[in-house]
């Protein structure tokens, strides 16, 4: 809410200068979102009045102008002689005229010679008194305007004007007279409200006034005035106020019906009289009908819409907008002005599903005060009558039931302990008093009667942040928390998700943090989705559905980078992905990486080599830790993955996740010119851990014997070393593969395995014999399940 | 018998003269060879008397000793030579650049969050989550924010459906976690925080429509708005290990909280505002089964990406999620 200080100031009687009433609002909870002067600082500068004017002789654009600014010396008017090139300067002319020694925004005024002739002074645009951004001729004043008079004064131009950031809470304060009760409220200075006394009945003319909604309008005051100019200007006063308000002038009429809006917080709205037939009725729209507004706007009324009608159909939208049809124009002789208290849930949401927000709709869906509605009837008709004439008719008011406000207790106790701060019953008297709440108390225990313009008062609660606010939160000490201790559990058997950042880290690999809703086309190409999770409302179209893998984003940030002239990256993210599963939708984290460009950084002595599929594999591993063992790769084909080059990975039998290499038609999609590999697995797949268990340590030494068996090249040798893993054969406690070899010695289509074998026993020393057994058993184990024979 | 003692002289400059182990065994070979001088001399004691013998030997043995400790220290000479060249040879630019390991990296928000993480835990809060697609009513309604209230306004909200929304805040993590603590009956004291990802239909320069907050929550039966500012205040000393920070409250508006406040930090001079905080309102407490005259709480939410900008001087708050890795390999 924006509005001017002086307007503020003429209402409350503050010694506070402007930053500390900016700062008192502020700490208040009325927030100052903005405090900008009227206009820029100058001095001497007085309104002007132009008596003659002459071309001047050298100069074809230019006038010398005689200039009356009220000089009187020995009682005769000494009017000044300046030059002036504005197109509008001429005799008669009432406008600003910095006088010698101004100081105006960025230059000031000397006596100076303007092409040969003296000039005494300088006639002044809104541009160069800084209060606009353009100006094409002189400031034009009113014709009343006192000459001689300093303009700032004239104008009223020692002003701020202030925005308030008002919470949805405070619509007290939609108002001036609201804001000028909390800052009595908050400083102790008094209130200046103008007495407003009903207007006596000029005519007997009314208007019938049918409440069919008497729930949705608990108040309806209404009142003809007839015969008024409703082109009569409005007082400059007034239009200041409005425009520093920031609303413009429409004509008297609605202007003054604003201004109240702005003075008390009380919407209102004048009808032509003559257009409407027959009564006003407050009813609720029907089906099918229509309206067209004050902005041109059709509205397709719904049946819960609140309507002020008359015989012929609706006439406005009630607490949003006036119609079109019975809208006051420059011709209009007789209104209809209404003052009427809508209840907050009637209105509340419909200026949201028609996408338009009033001054009115805000005020009435936030609570505008009740006790006020007839009052402001009065002060508008007061306003008519003085800037446009007429003869006004008896109040018609029709009242129903009105809110409750219901008292309120307040404990002092309760009150001190939520608060935390020793206040008394004295104290929270004072600071009660100084709201103007009404009430009672005993015992410690306040009864308070809410004023019917507080909407926000209607638990204890309300009460102790009145009081608090009050007292000052400044005032409220920090106090660290007295509490039992006891300490928090620490699992060891499930690892924390930062352990797992921890492992991609050491590997090399940078987090990022990518959007959760991503471009419909990742998740249709990179992972096959046709039926992602859509928002209704996206900010962009390619932030538009939500993602069910992170691959997307990983993808966008490498070419993010390398466009950016990158030639390596390692990256990872830990975050959500979102599926729908029947009516609800489930959400898993998942630790997902990309590894794109050398295995290791460029450097000296070091041959550049690209990171291939099993160095990122031991990254996986990494991450799975001691799980690897119940974990198993299993050849498998992914939308977004090269066929030959990808596994699914598996925990005890449950897929947790993907490894693999782009597949190449999305390299050449995303512009890549190398490998890219990627994996995903489900973080809480793989954060549950086994607690070590103690193995007893043999006292004799391992045996150890390398051996080469020849099989099928389409065996996968994860099966051979798991089938032997399994057999579980006596002495054998370790296996490894430590070469692969196909090629001369070997038949087609078979691969040589080079294993070492590790035996153990922790009763005794093995002998040769034990071992030949062992190894033994294991070809033998080799040859039943793989045809496997030993490589001469 | 002739002296030998001539030889000593003789034998050390041999010793000297050889360059090479293989010249030194030649010149060795010379005194203490099968044929050598003092091997031959040795021969000779056979020769003499019983007498004569003992004495002869004796002078033998000295001159023996002496070459053959001549013959030792020239040995060890050589030897430490070749080992100098050996290592000369072997010498390196230790100031070369290491053998580069690529190092990653956290992002600065999880830096933050595991700062916020760590500190709280400290003083007994729990990290508590909840979901990002979050149903209406955990998000506003039980929250005491109903349908068309204009509060709603302040939350510009994607929606999924009508009955799913992505959160706005973690305030609901709150409203979960008390129904499920009660549900398990644990009972007050609840302390937790949760952090995580909320959504606003908002995009410019200082907006994103996605960012980071943490959630505060502590229920107790004797916790205090004074406690509040406390424990905010003692957090925003610690993240930013700065004493003299204080914190300020200015009255404010959340539907859930009463009373409720903005947070202020002191910051250069001025004041910065860093998040919305209050006591626990009725309403949700009633939403949960606690009894809100026995038990008290407060809460409070804390922007994680400005509490990142702050700390480590970011001034554009688009670098988080843009993920340039000239920017996010700063934070190592």
């Amino acid at each position: 809410m924006q509005f001017s200080e002086n307007w503020l100031r003429s209402l409350v009687n503050t010694d506070l200068d402007s930053q500390a009433l900016n700062h008192a609002l502020t700490m208040a909870g009325l927030e100052v979102e903005e405090m900008q002067p009227v206009a820029a600082a100058f001095t001497k500068v007085v309104v002007g009045k132009i008596l003659t004017t002459s071309k001047h002789p050298d100069a074809d654009r230019l006038q010398v102008c005689s200039v009356d600014v009220g000089h009187i010396v020995n009682g005769k008017n000494q009017p000044l002689q300046i030059v002036c090139g504005a197109p509008n300067a001429r005799p008669g002319l009432l406008a600003p005229c910095a006088l010698v020694g101004a100081e105006l925004p960025g230059f000031s005024i000397k006596e100076a010679k303007v092409r040969g002739v003296e000039s005494f002074g300088m006639m002044c645009s809104s541009k160069e008194l800084g209060l606009s951004a353009e100006a094409t001729g002189l400031l034009e004043l009113a014709a009343n305007a006192l000459v001689g008079q300093d303009i700032r004064q004239h104008l009223d131009l020692d002003d701020h004007l202030l925005t308030l950031k008002l919470t949805p809470n405070r619509s007290d304060c939609l108002s001036i007279t609201g804001i000028a009760r909390d800052v009595a409220a908050i400083t102790g200075a008094t209130t200046q409200f103008e007495a407003i006394t009903a207007v006596a009945a000029d005519t007997k003319e009314t208007k019938a006034v049918v409440v069919a909604q008497p729930e949705a309008c608990p108040r309806y005051c209404g009142r003809l005035v007839t015969g008024i100019n409703a082109q009569a200007s409005t007082p400059d006063w007034m239009l200041r106020r409005l425009e520093r308000s920031g609303l413009r002038s429409i004509g008297a009429v609605v202007d003054i019906t604003n201004y109240v809006l702005l003075q008390l917080g009380q919407p209102m709205h004048a009808f032509d009289a003559s257009k409407l037939s027959g009564d006003i009725k407050v009813r609720f729209a029907q089906a099918n009908e229509s309206l067209l507004l004050l902005n041109d706007q059709e509205v397709a009324l719904k049946v819960d819409d609140l309507v002020i009608a008359d015989s012929q159909g609706a006439l406005a939208l009630a607490g949003i907008m006036g119609g079109k049809s019975t809208s006051v124009g420059s011709d209009t002789t007789n209104i209809f002005l209404e003052s009427v208290f809508f209840s907050p849930s009637v209105i509340a949401g419909k200026s949201r599903r028609i996408g338009l927000s009033t001054d009115s709709s805000y005020r009435f869906e936030r609570g505008v005060d009740f006790g006020n509605t007839r009052n402001a009837l009065e002060y508008a008709t007061i306003l008519i009558k003085q800037i446009c004439g007429g003869l006004a008719g008896p109040v018609t008011e029709v009242i129903a039931t009105l809110p409750e406000r219901a008292p309120v207790q307040l404990r002092l106790a309760r009150l001190v302990s939520v608060l935390g701060i020793p206040l008394t019953q004295a104290d929270v008297d004072k600071l009660l008093t100084q709201l103007d709440f009404s009430f009672t108390v005993a015992n410690e225990v306040f009864v308070v009667a809410p004023p019917s313009y507080r909407f926000d008062i209607s638990i204890e609660e309300d009460l102790i942040e009145e009081v608090a606010r009050l007292h000052g939160y400044d005032h409220i000490p920090a106090i660290a928390p007295v509490a039992a201790l006891a300490l928090l559990p620490a699992t060891e058997t499930s690892l924390h998700q930062n352990k797992l950042r921890d492992y991609l880290v050491a590997a090399g690999y940078q987090e990022i943090i990518g959007y959760s809703f991503v471009d419909e086309n990742w998740e249709r190409d990179l992972l096959g989705n046709t039926h992602p999770i859509k928002l209704k409302n996206p900010i962009a179209s390619n932030l538009s559905v939500m993602r069910t893998g992170l691959w997307g984003g990983l993808l966008d940030t490498l070419s993010y980078n390398l466009n950016r002239k990158q030639d390596r990256a390692y990256l990872f993210e830990v975050g959500a992905v979102y599926q729908q599963q029947g009516a609800a939708y489930v959400e898993e984290t998942r630790i997902s990486g990309l590894a794109y460009g050398s295995a290791k950084p460029e450097q000296w002595g070091v041959a550049s080599a690209d990171i291939d599929f099993f160095e990122v594999k031991a990254h996986v591993e990494a991450l799975l830790g001691t799980v690897s063992d119940q974990v198993v790769y299993e050849k498998a084909e992914h939308t977004a993955l090269h066929p030959g080059q990808s596994a699914r990975i598996l925990r005890n039998g449950k897929a947790i996740g993907w490894l693999g290499k782009l597949h190449p038609k999305w390299q050449q999609h995303y512009s890549l010119s190398k490998s890219t590999f990627l994996f995903e697995l489900s973080t809480e797949a793989i954060l549950a851990r086994q607690l070590p268990a103690y193995q007893e340590v043999s006292k004799f030494l391992p045996l150890r014997r390398d051996l080469a068996v020849v099989l099928d090249e389409s065996i996968a040798v994860d099966i051979v070393l798991r089938t032997i893993k399994s057999a579980n054969i006596s002495l054998i406690t370790e296996v490894a593969l430590f070469d692969i070899y196909q090629g001369p010695g070997i038949a087609e289509n078979k691969k040589s395995l080079a294993l070492s074998i590790l035996m153990h026993d922790t009763q005794r020393t093995l002998t040769d014999s034990d071992a030949d057994t062992a190894i033994e058993n294991l070809l033998k184990l080799l040859q039943n399940h793989f045809s496997a024979i030993l490589r001469n | 018998m002739a002296d030998l003692t001539h030889l000593i002289p003789v034998a050390a400059v041999d010793f000297a003269n050889s360059a090479t182990m293989n010249d030194l065994e030649v010149a060795k070979a010379k005194y203490l060879g099968k044929t050598g001088a003092l091997t031959e001399a040795l021969k000779g004691l056979g020769k003499l008397s019983n007498e004569d013998r003992p004495a002869a030997g004796a002078a033998i043995n000295v001159v023996k000793q002496a070459i053959e400790s001549a013959l030792t220290e020239r040995r060890e000479a050589l030897l430490n030579a070749e080992q100098a060249k050996q290592l000369a040879q072997e010498s390196i630019d230790v100031t070369l650049p290491a053998r580069a390991q690529a190092m990653g990296g956290l992002h600065p928000v999880t830096l933050t969050l595991q700062r916020i993480e760590q500190l709280f835990h400290s003083i007994g809060f729990e990290v508590a989550t909840g979901p990002e697609i979050e149903t209406d009513f955990y998000n506003f309604t039980a929250l005491n924010i109903p349908e068309d209230h204009p509060a709603r306004a302040m939350h510009d909200t994607f929606y999924i459906d009508e009955a799913n929304v992505l959160r706005t805040h973690t305030s609901p993590v709150q409203v979960r976690y008390m129904e499920n603590a009660l549900k398990n009956n644990k009972i007050p004291p609840l302390k937790i925080i949760a952090p995580g990802r909320v959504y606003r239909v908002d995009s410019d320069a200082t907006h994103s429509p996605m960012f980071h907050q943490v959630e505060g929550l502590w229920v107790d039966e004797d916790i205090s708005f004074a406690n509040l500012k406390g424990v905010v205040q003692d957090f925003l000393q610690k993240f930013f290990e700065r004493d003299d920070l204080t914190v300020r409250f200015r009255p404010s508006f959340f539907p859930f909280t009463e009373p409720s406040a903005e947070m202020d930090m002191s910051w250069n001079g001025g004041w910065l505002e860093i998040g919305g905080c209050g006591m626990v309102h009725p309403e949700v407490f009633k939403h949960v089964n606690i009894d809100h005259e026995k038990y008290r709480g407060f809460a409070f939410g804390l922007g994680v990406e400005r509490l990142t900008m702050l700390r480590y001087g970011v001034n554009d708050l688009r670098h988080f999620f843009n993920n340039d890795l000239r920017f996010l390999s700063q934070f190592r």
